[in-house]
């Protein structure tokens, strides 16, 4: 504020500067004059600490206790262990003794040039094993020392009053059987039922700037998880969603929880101020109860992936691929020719190594057992074939193993039960010009994991999409060219054979480019995304009949609700018009449409595995009739509610609007006589038979001429 | 469709034929359920205006020469040449025979209707906004843009009873707060006593004629969040409705009087042009994405259609689809059954309902 602003706005406030007495006023003591400031951001920088000018200095702890004799062996070995590190000032190693005994204490200082380096030796060197029992505990010296200050005004911990925790999985009790999803548009981010009967969503709570990049449910949907600067919060609970747990991690840029939501890993990365160097990467993984780091990895982007052709930087996200199962045991990573495996018992390496594969380009889990199955591609110009690989672990026993010819690439696609594996091989032609595509399919539970070859009707044909039906057998393909390619769908059993594939049926010329699968199976939707401008066509595989066909124009993106009974199609901020998302029905029914501007992401909570067994579900898939009902009951109740409030609602519009009229009549009677004085007495108003429509006739002569029409012979 | 009676100097019209063509197009009413292609401007509409009786229809464009078309089969009568720019917006007098219109070259034109005469100019420092007739058609009310220092202003005139007593002079001038935003539409409340402007400044407001005092305007809350394209009033002059750019592209229905908010009706793109049924109880809300973006998209992603409303229920009922541009300007038969359509593509369309369409039930 300038002066003269403050003296415009006393003048405004009737307050004479000369009759202040500035001495008079008591300000509230404090540097905030008692006013707390709400960015977080000071009250970090009071955590940050001054420069103490020993950083480059680590403490070396649980170092054989040696006498006089072994002093000099010692230090050599010390100094070899961190001269690999770092480097070592000159006289900067110092291992204290004992003056009265001559022996070493066990410990040691070590001061590098750096503390870029100090840092390095201590994340590096930290749980060396120099001999069983001799295993290194290393801190930075700051560290150390305020790690004592801290011991000296130790005080017992209040047992703070157990406070039950609140019922997370309450959303799944809704007597209504409803599903929640959260959406972001704008600043906001909101999180309703699908309220299917009523035919519009149910706000459950909504927030805005919750998040500043995305926000993701869990696996089981216990949790929303959202982005911060600060790092990652979970938010979850009975009736409104509260803050569960907080993950520091600055500058968080994605997160991934593991299957059973046992643990949250986030990353960050940071761009090189050289664009030589590779940016640097940092992830940790949390327990997502506790909040406890229970680990974290730094590195170059180089060593979390396999760096694509051209050396491209960065990580392909996950990072860390969970294995399957709801054990949350095993994960892991690929890096150029290494498959690293964690076990979450420790979060170190299965064996203490990783696993050496020489350019092993691509891994997945099994979804439901602890099985990575690997890709190699072919080396040396052909010599040595590509391979399909199935890995046990942990003991890291080959199970399967298949060798591939003239491959130009492979993808592997996992069935959610993790019965069959399929494997698209793009295979060159012999003129090693261009490509065709087929199909390696395993047999995971059967006996020695047999593999069958499939091709395509006509080999030759592109393949646009796979999917596997969720928990079944079958599988559907798109393939042919655009802008009409066919649709297929294959069972892994036949009917008189459960070992052989067979194809079920063939769609011709379909508009889609993606399939998506209902998470119950049987049904799927064929879609036709960005260049077909959102064409559903919804299928049922059980009949091999189109259900219906419909159109989300511009769809973006699909997701079906975690139940299989209704899908979300939505139109994201890619593009400028009509964002938004339609709920249909499993069968292509249209049942509400929301627009919201700046539209950027949809996500349906998931759902636990039910507890039912897969006998019992059967048993209600039999006698569907008896269970459903109860609830076509309710629905009619519904619709009949909801037809009474719609004409309820239409005829309170109606009076309202008919009261409107009555008043604009009379007011327009009231004022006739102004008006017609306005029209210099022209009788105004009402018109009809005021006039007559006369008709004329015109007839001019304009030329009159004579010519001579000669006959032609 | 002939084009003898076009004629580019100033007298396109003939009168004898106007006369002609006036009484005969009352014989040939018959319904048609295609629209008629009408191509006789060269650039975009910007609005179309139907005479009291319904038989005329005037349409403004932004090539130089309003144009005036039989409203029953689209023929066109002839043009008004005399404009050297884009013309905004026109009015007719209740009797059809004045026409007045604001153009981008800065000045505001009477016009004889029968014989295309221009009558007289009223010429201001920027170009003329929008036109309207008051009730009597003793005075009009002229929006002007803000240029070069001039500010917006809308300018109230005194129309003549014989051209020759015209005077250029301002009875009234106006001028809203914020003055370097346009105003785009002001038009006569009832009984002349007060006007309503709204414009880019997204503020509706009520002037009192007889003082200039600014009387009402919008609440922040409930109106419109971006610019006001349109502005279009009953018959009787008991409300109004408008059409803006805002966020859920908007129309909302005003009581004239006490500048109420009754209804509201949200679409998806911007909307330009707005329209009320005078016989049924709906509304039309036109527009379209951005005429720059138009070429970079799929045709159907552009949403140049005519959405019909119901008044009451604020339901969408219905789309009329044929533009290949933005609708710019909407205009309703005073007898409710046929309304024309003029857009960014530089054709007018001329629909008469068919049947069905008076038996829609929402």
């Amino acid at each position: 504020m300038e002066v003269v602003d403050i003296d415009a706005r006393a003048a405004k406030l009737g307050i004479n500067w000369s009759q202040v007495n500035f001495d008079s006023i008591q300000l509230p003591p404090g540097e905030d004059f008692g006013i707390e400031s709400d960015d977080e951001a000071v009250y970090h920088d009071d955590q940050s600490e001054f420069d103490t000018g020993f950083g480059n200095i680590i403490v070396v702890d649980h170092l054989p206790v040696v006498p006089k004799e072994k002093f000099e062996k010692l230090e050599g070995v010390v100094k070899k262990i961190y001269n690999q590190l770092g480097v070592i000032k000159e006289n900067g190693l110092w291992m204290p003794v004992d003056p009265d005994t001559k022996m070493t204490l066990g410990y040691c200082f070590i001061e590098f040039n750096t503390p870029q380096e100090a840092q390095n030796a201590k994340e590096k060197s930290h749980g060396y094993k120099l001999d069983k029992s001799h295993i290194f505990a290393v801190n930075m010296f700051d560290d150390f020392d305020r790690l004592m200050n801290v011991r000296e005004e130790w005080e017992p911990p209040q047992a703070r009053p157990y406070v039950p925790g609140e019922n997370l999985q309450k959303w799944l009790t809704d007597d209504k059987a409803r599903d929640q999803l959260v959406i972001r548009s704008g600043p906001d981010t909101e999180v309703y039922w699908n309220d299917a009967r009523q035919k519009k969503p149910e706000p459950v709570h909504k927030r805005p700037y919750w998040t500043e990049s995305y926000v993701q449910w869990s696996p089981l949907g216990t949790y929303l998880v959202t982005l911060h600067k600060q790092g990652a919060a979970v938010w979850g609970g009975a009736d409104t969603f509260t803050r569960l747990m907080r993950y520091q991690h600055s500058m968080v840029k994605l997160v991934d929880f593991s299957p059973g939501e046992k643990y949250l890993v986030t990353y960050h990365s940071q761009e090189p101020s050289n664009p030589r160097d590779a940016s640097k990467v940092e992830i940790k993984v949390f327990d997502v109860r506790t909040g406890r780091m229970m680990r974290d990895f730094k590195g170059s982007a180089d060593e979390f992936s396999i760096g694509g052709p051209g050396g491209v930087a960065g990580a392909s996200w996950p990072v860390f691929r969970w294995a399957g199962g709801k054990d949350d045991k095993y994960f892991a990573k690929l890096s150029k020719n290494t498959i690293s495996v964690y076990e979450t018992e420790t979060f170190s390496l299965i064996d203490k190594k990783s696993m050496k594969v020489d350019n092993v380009v691509d891994i997945c889990w099994s979804p439901t057992d602890s099985i990575l199955s690997l890709f190699v591609p072919e080396q040396g110009g052909g010599n040595q074939p590509a391979k399909v690989a199935l890995v046990q672990i942990p003991s890291k026993v080959e199970l399967r193993q298949k060798n591939l010819f003239s491959v130009s690439d492979c993808k592997m696609y996992w069935q959610s039960s993790g019965e069959y594996l399929a494997v698209k091989v793009d295979r060159y032609t012999k003129t090693k010009k261009s490509t065709y595509s087929g199909f390696e399919l395993f047999r995971i539970k059967e006996r020695d994991i047999p593999i069958e070859v499939l091709e395509l009707d006509n080999k030759n044909d592109k393949i646009i999409a796979f999917a596997w039906e969720p928990k079944g057998h079958r599988f559907a393909v798109i393939h042919g060219d655009q802008p009409r390619p066919d649709v297929s769908f294959y069972s892994m059993k036949t009917a008189q054979n459960t070992g052989r594939v067979s194809k079920l049926a063939t769609l011709k010329a379909k508009q889609a480019n993606a399939l998506f699968w209902s998470p119950t199976g049987k049904y799927i939707i064929l879609a036709g995304l960005k260049g077909f401008n959102g064409q559903l066509e919804f299928f049922n595989v059980d009949e091999l009949e189109t259900m219906a066909t419909a159109e989300h124009f511009m769809a973006t993106d699909i997701e079906w609700d975690p139940t299989g009974r209704y899908v979300a199609t939505a139109v994201t901020s890619v593009h400028e018009m009509e964002n938004g998302f339609t709920i249909w029905s499993f069968n292509g029914i249209e049942i509400y449409r929301i627009l919201k501007d700046h539209f950027f992401q949809l996500a349906w909570r998931p759902r636990p595995p039910s507890f039912l067994t897969a006998e019992k579900e059967e048993e209600i898939a039999k006698n569907l009739k008896k269970y459903s009902k109860k609830y076509e009951a309710e629905d009619q109740d519904v619709s009949l509610l909801l037809s009474e409030q719609d004409r309820e609602k239409r005829k309170a519009l109606k009076e309202e609007w008919e009261k409107w009229v009555m008043q604009w009549n009379s007011l327009h009677e009231e004022e006739k006589l102004a008006r017609q004085n306005l029209r210099d007495g022209e009788v105004s108003d009402v018109e009809e038979d005021e006039y007559e429509a006369k008709e004329v006739e015109f007839e001019d002569l304009i030329d009159v001429t004579e010519e001579i029409v000669q006959e032609s012979m | 469709m002939t084009m003898a009676c076009v004629s580019t100097e100033g007298l396109g019209l003939d009168g004898r034929r106007f006369n002609q063509m006036r009484s005969s197009s009352h014989q040939t009413l018959e319904t048609r359920m295609r629209p008629i292609l009408m191509k006789g401007h060269e650039r975009p509409l910007t609005f179309l205006r139907y005479n009291r009786d319904g038989d005329l229809l005037f349409s403004c464009a932004k090539d130089h020469t309003p144009t005036l078309w039989l409203a029953d089969n689209g023929e066109r009568l002839g043009t008004y040449g005399g404009h050297n720019g884009a013309v905004w917006c026109c009015d007719v007098s209740r009797d059809s025979s004045r026409l007045v219109t604001g153009s981008a070259d800065q000045t505001a034109k009477l016009w004889d209707v029968k014989s295309g005469k221009q009558l007289f100019t009223f010429n201001f420092g920027s170009s003329a906004r929008s036109v309207d007739f008051s009730v009597g058609d003793h005075l009009a009310v002229i929006t002007t843009d803000h240029f070069m220092g001039v500010s917006s202003a809308i300018h109230v005139k005194r129309i003549a009873e014989d051209p020759q007593d015209q005077v250029g002079d301002s009875v009234l001038v106006l001028q809203s707060p914020d003055r370097k935003k346009k105003i785009n539409r002001a038009v006569w409340g009832p009984l002349n006593q007060t006007i309503v402007s709204g414009g880019e400044d997204t503020v509706i407001r009520i002037w009192d004629t007889e003082t200039g005092k600014l009387l009402k305007q919008s609440d922040e809350e409930v109106g419109h969040k971006e610019a006001i394209t349109s502005l279009c009033k009953a018959a009787d002059d008991s409300h109004f409705l408008t059409g803006s750019h805002d966020k859920t592209a908007k129309a909302c229905l005003w009581d004239m009087r006490t500048l109420t908010l009754i209804k509201s009706y949200t679409t998806v793109v911007p909307v330009n042009a707005v329209a009320m049924s005078p016989l049924l109880n709906h509304v039309v809300l036109g527009g379209g994405q951005d005429a720059s973006a138009v070429t970079t998209t799929d045709h159907r992603a552009g949403k140049f259609e005519a959405k019909f409303y119901d008044t009451i229920l604020e339901e969408e009922i219905g789309g009329v689809k044929g533009h290949f541009g933005p609708i710019n300007a909407l205009a309703f038969n005073p007898d409710g059954k046929s309304f024309s359509s003029g857009g960014e593509d530089g054709y007018v369309r001329l629909h008469h309902f068919d049947s069905n369409y008076f038996n829609i039930k929402i």
